[in-house]
């Protein structure tokens, strides 16, 4: 074990942590602007609750995303020294516009819708959130162009050993950044409105109980009128369903991309040895499609797909002695999970549209959601969470050994002045803080999606709070006084 | 001018725009506990903040992310070397934010008291550690670190006073201006030490006499950061905090031009900076975008622009 190690470790850690909340500020920020313009275009009540509701969850997580988002940005100068010196003219210039372009516009005026309900007039309020999502979503684009680099640097030449930018615009429409961002973001909003389903599926089961003593019933449950969270739900539905079609799209994309620029990912992926044409497919072990695979990367089945004793070879002719292959166990499975785990999501909401879908002939009212579909809802937060972190995995393992593809190697990327020691202290440090966090933001989650929304007065100007702790603290001075 | 010296001029805006806001946040967090005698004032006080605070921090990525694309080699070699300070620096943001995020949506008095903790030490961290930090890097000892971390920590707990006296009103802001009285008698002596320090640092000049302008901007921060105790004294909040902001700026010109031309040891800003082809079209797109970004983060603080209360109900 050696700096190295840890410090690709300490990589993992935190960038995997990071990317369980990010999917959410992407997706769930886009479905509450879209529920607050439901609102506004209606002027519906349970509009405004609902929106208030996600927004608090959203909220939530969204705080975790920017604070473990900053360690990223820190963290390729502190442990990545090397790397850094090399890329920078290239990779930093994405980083920087990310910070100016949409980090600004992101904090800015999601500080002002947060603050700003009883300030702004409603529209330009709507249209705060709807800044600070635009700014989400750019961020996400921005930082998959640089991520895209490593794996298929363009637009650049190396000068006394640094990578020097020659077209920013080559950069930014790198070919793997262009099928990365709609796959990304598209799973993003997967998780977004897996999470919204199993709020929803989780709301259903629990309001049909109906319990007398259940303090986390909201009114309309009491009053038995129809649920609040069909139409959330129908929407979540919508959105996973047409995120899951640009995933798979841009999958498909993806896998034509790497057989021409990472081909040992690839092969890595389905854990073929040796060059074969018309190369099988199996999506789980012992079940092979035949020729699927050479199908999938090229379009012809007949297609030969290079594998990585072959790739080995051709590697160390080329770059000299050394191992090319990346850990091929965890890019095989990584690769199968995010298929199943990830195509299982899309298949419920599919199965919750259908369930859901609208009487058209006759005035009857909608059909029930069904007990089982509302308790399958649920999984639908893990679910494509597993997938859309196993499809980070097979993306970045399956990229090594290098950190940018055929240019430099992980192990001379990183910083050469940082020791074990170093390493090993920050790494136990985020590690302990963020499980300590995560716990924290999962306990805060439930708790809030067990309360449920909490009632709205039709004028904002008046804020009601439910906390009773917060009512005695702001009743205090009147006391006082 | 140099586009290389243009680009170390922009990060040096960008640090010194980040110490100048972050600065007052950092003291607000700090003073919370002290400036507040009940929950509602504590919202009050931390109300100050509360729209800003996440906008502040993005000018720390935003100046980190240019010196990565413009330099490179400067940022990493400060944040490689500074490795354990830096990662302190993290940790501090990390549990401030999450504090200031969480706090309005935890349930119980314990939640928030964990939050509070969380606000206090995660400003704390940073406000001392980047005193610290640059301090070393300029002088290389332990002392001066030391002295540095004491100058920041005290500016960023004036500013952050003085702050709180101009956004709010009643008990708080009569605490707050005190509290900036008391804090001066640490804040102006260590800025006389650490802001003397500066310009005798500086690797371009042999002789201190040979840096007029670092003196230049070393003796006006500490002019500015008398005018702010004065001010604050007579209550002008508004001219006091322009006075604290202006120390810190001069604070800010005086260390980045010390920096210049070599920020690291042994690294030059031109052995640091990126090719002349992504300086030009960083130029270009950051001379299109800036206005805009201050347009509209000037406007969030016009919006919140009114003195708070402890809210009533």
């Amino acid at each position: 074990m050696d700096a190295l190690d840890l410090a690709r470790w300490q990589f993992g850690v935190t960038t995997v942590y990071h990317f369980l909340f990010v999917p959410l500020t992407i997706g769930l920020g886009v479905f509450v602007a879209g529920l607050q313009t439901a609102w506004h275009r209606t002027g519906k009540e349970h509009y405004l609750r609902l929106t208030k509701f996600f927004g608090k969850l959203f909220l939530i997580n969204f705080g975790m995303g920017v604070v473990t988002g900053i360690v990223q940005e820190f963290q390729f100068g502190m442990n990545w020294s090397e790397y850094s010196i090399f890329v920078g003219d290239v990779f930093g210039a994405p980083l920087a516009l990310e910070a100016l372009l949409a980090f600004f516009l992101e904090s800015t005026f999601l500080g002002l819708w947060i603050f700003g309900w009883d300030k702004l007039p409603k529209r330009v309020h709507l249209a705060t959130i709807w800044a600070a999502v635009i700014g989400s979503n750019l961020s996400a684009y921005f930082i998959l162009a640089a991520n895209a680099w490593m794996k298929h640097p363009v637009g650049y030449e190396v000068v006394d050993g640094r990578a020097r930018m020659t077209d920013l615009w080559a950069v930014l429409t790198n070919s793997t950044a262009l099928a990365q961002v709609p796959h990304v973001v598209g799973g993003a909003f997967v998780v977004a409105g897996g999470f919204v389903l199993a709020v929803c599926g989780y709301r259903i089961l629990r309001e049909r109980r109906n319990d007398p003593a259940d303090p986390g019933l909201t009114t309309p449950a009491r009053e038995g009128s129809a649920s609040m969270w069909r139409t959330p739900m129908r929407a979540a539905l919508v959105m996973v369903a047409i995120a899951g079609v640009v995933v798979v799209g841009s999958g498909d994309t993806s896998a034509r991309l790497l057989y021409e620029q990472q081909p040992m990912k690839l092969a890595a992926a389905e854990g073929l040895r040796h060059d074969t044409a018309g190369a099988p497919f199996s999506p789980v072990p012992g079940v092979e499609v035949p020729r699927l695979l050479s199908f999938l990367s090229t379009h012809d089945p007949n297609a030969v797909v290079q594998g990585t004793e072959n790739l080995q070879a051709t590697f160390e002719k080329q770059f000299g002695p050394g191992d090319y292959r990346p850990n091929l166990p965890v890019v095989y499975w990584s690769f199968r999970v995010m298929i199943v785990f990830g195509l299982s999501t899309v298949a419920l909401a599919a199965l919750g549209l259908w369930l859901t879908r609208r009487r058209r002939r006759t005035p009857r009212p909608p059909r029930e959601i069904p007990a089982w579909f509302a308790r399958a809802c649920v999984l639908a937060l893990p679910l494509p969470t597993i997938a859309i972190i196993a499809g980070w995995l097979l993306s970045e393992v399956g990229r090594q050994p290098w950190t940018v593809q055929g240019e430099l190697l992980t192990a001379a990327s990183v910083s050469p002045g940082v020791s074990l020691t170093e390493v090993a202290i920050s790494l136990a440090i985020f590690t302990a803080l963020y499980g300590v966090l995560a716990l924290a933001e999962a306990v805060l989650l439930v708790r809030h999606v067990r309360t449920g929304p909490e009632p709205v007065s039709p004028d904002p100007l008046t804020r009601p709070s439910h906390d009773d702790e917060d009512r005695a603290a702001r009743l205090q001075p009147t006391l006082m006084y | 001018m140099e586009l290389t010296t243009f680009w170390f001029a922009v990060i040096a805006f960008l640090w010194t725009g980040y110490f100048v806001l972050e600065g007052f946040d950092f003291g607000v967090g700090m003073l919370a506990p002290v400036l507040s005698r009940n929950e509602a004032e504590r919202k009050q006080v931390l109300g100050t903040i509360g729209p800003v605070w996440d906008g502040n921090e993005v000018w720390l990525i935003t100046a980190v992310g240019a010196m990565f694309a413009a330099f490179p080699a400067w940022y990493a070699g400060l944040l490689s070397t500074f490795y354990l300070p830096i990662a302190l620096v993290l940790v501090g943001l990390i549990v401030r934010g999450i504090g200031l995020e969480w706090r309005g949506k935890v349930h119980s008095s314990t939640g928030r008291a964990r939050a509070d903790l969380g606000i206090l030490i995660g400003s704390f961290l940073p406000a001392f550690l980047w005193g610290a930090i640059f301090a070393d890097l300029l002088h290389g000892s332990a002392t001066a670190a030391l002295a540095g971390g004491i100058f920041s920590l005290s500016l960023c707990v004036l500013h952050g006073a003085v702050f709180v006296a101009l956004k709010t009103s009643g008990p708080v802001r009569s605490r707050a201006r005190r509290t900036a009285m008391i804090t001066s008698a640490v804040a102006l002596p260590a800025a006389v030490v650490a802001l003397s320090g500066i310009p005798g640092a500086s690797a371009s000049v042999s002789d201190w006499a040979a840096a007029p302008w670092l003196w230049a901007c070393a003796l006006a921060a500490m002019a500015a950061l008398s005018a702010g105790i004065a001010l604050t004294w007579r209550g002008r909040d508004g001219w006091a905090f322009a006075a604290t902001a202006s120390s810190i700026a001069g604070t800010g010109a005086a260390l980045f031009g010390a920096l210049s031309p070599a920020p690291l040891p042994g690294l030059t800003i031109a052995e640091a900076a990126s090719g002349p082809y992504t300086l030009n079209v960083l130029t270009w797109i950051g001379l299109v975008a800036l206005p805009f970004v201050l347009g509209y983060q000037a406007w969030s603080y016009w919006v919140f622009r009114k003195r708070l209360v402890a809210e009533v109900s």
